[in-house]
């Protein structure tokens, strides 16, 4: 049986992509957050996933509001990381999967989930600086990714509690894989941020430290908000703990977090960090 | 649980309205992932903004930088903050311009509610 060993949150700002391109982890802006990710990538090391499942956000690079998917998942041999227009350097491509995605995806439909299936997308700072921080110096192409992209731009967004059951229909379908590969989860984003309007700053440190307890032991609790309550609470962007929430959704074993960090201010957002076990 | 029509002070919800006014001003922002449509814009900015077809409102704020303004004309943040990088302008600047402040007094604001309150 194909397991889910974990679920990572992290953070996918774009400014620690640029803060390690630039190599200012130990500056004393940054060494708090970044000694988030040695015990991780420890982890990882020991570990070694096989798989990673990464819930992100596309931010306005392959899914324009032209056609713009609520659920969108890949099913790609591999990922580019192009140009994003504002100066983060781009990635070598990413290691994509075309057997347990598909497996997904046809078991997601048959759980009434209907997601927009894609062969080739370009996959933007959400899914790459999360790889970054976990394998520096690109060293990921080891890992096939199977990217899931939540829409967190344009209202009607979907809800938190949709995204949790996504991510539960998507632990069924992994622990329904034949095979003995590793699967990690990653959620990524957030958590409290606002970067829009004239509440732009605004951040909710309690609320984020709160809700990282509660994705441990009670992550339903979470699922009750509605995205205007976390737009309220945590933030306009606040809305991106959908990928937390998705990522803890897969883990339907016995959860216990054997690590986490919060730091706030990093850029405009409230920074969490945690490593969920799965058993 | 139906609250699409709550609002948030200093918040514009990027709806479906919002989305419809500022389809235009958004395509031409996200025309500036590639570099040949930021050479282009940085060349005649008036003239990219009539290749999408932006409003006369929305080309002048362009022009102005006024990026409250383009928020409130269906600017999307994502694709106004494309717009701010091919300016130079990172997240602490846009907020400051948003929020009246100096970048420093901005990061000062950001600090505040962070590390200024948890020494954890």
């Amino acid at each position: 049986m194909t397991k889910i060993i974990g679920g990572i949150g992290t953070s996918h700002i774009p400014a620690i992509g640029i803060a390690m391109n630039q190599g200012l982890e130990d500056t004393p802006y940054w060494k708090d957050f970044f000694a988030a990710y040695p015990p991780i990538r420890e982890w990882l090391d020991e570990q070694q996933p096989d798989i990673a499942i990464v819930f992100y956000n596309d931010h306005g690079l392959e899914m324009f509001l032209d056609k713009k998917p609520t659920f969108a998942i890949g099913c790609a041999p591999s990922y580019e990381n192009v140009d994003e227009g504002w100066g983060i350097a781009t990635i070598p491509p990413v290691t994509g999967e075309t057997e347990l995605s598909w497996h997904i995806v046809n078991e997601l439909v048959e759980q009434d989930f209907d997601p927009t299936i894609c062969q080739d997308i370009k996959v933007d700072h959400g899914l790459t600086v999360p790889l970054s921080l976990m394998y520096p110096g690109h060293n990921y192409q080891h890992l096939k990714v199977i990217p899931v992209c939540i829409n967190c731009e344009r209202y009607p967004m979907p809800k938190p509690s949709r995204c949790y059951a996504l991510g539960q229909a998507i632990g069924k379908a992994v622990e329904s894989f034949a095979g003995d590969q590793k699967v990690v989860v990653f959620g990524t984003g957030g958590l409290s941020h606002q970067l829009d309007g004239e509440r732009a700053g605004f951040m909710n440190t309690d609320f984020d430290l709160d809700s990282m307890d509660k994705l441990v032991n009670d992550p339903e609790s979470l699922t009750k908000y509605s995205n205007d309550d976390l737009v309220e609470i945590a933030g306009a962007q606040g809305v991106e703990w959908n990928m937390w929430l998705g990522m803890r959704g897969c883990l339907r074993g016995k959860v216990t977090e054997l690590h986490r960090n919060y730091v706030a201010p990093i850029s405009n957002t409230g920074a969490g960090t945690q490593l969920l076990l799965n058993e | 649980m139906t609250e699409q029509n709550k609002g948030t002070w200093g918040t514009i919800k990027f709806d479906g309205p919002m989305a419809t006014k500022g389809f235009a001003l958004n395509k031409m922002c996200y025309s500036f992932n590639g570099s040949g449509g930021r050479d282009e814009f940085r060349k005649d900015e008036a003239a990219y903004c009539d290749k999408f077809g932006l409003t006369p409102e929305q080309k002048e704020a362009v022009i102005a930088r006024d990026i409250m303004e383009l928020e409130r004309l269906g600017g999307s943040i994502y694709y106004l903050s494309k717009f701010a990088g091919v300016l130079g302008l990172n997240v602490q600047d846009v907020g400051g311009i948003q929020t009246g402040r100096t970048t420093e007094e901005f990061k000062a604001y950001l600090e505040s509610q962070g590390r200024g309150k948890h020494n954890d």
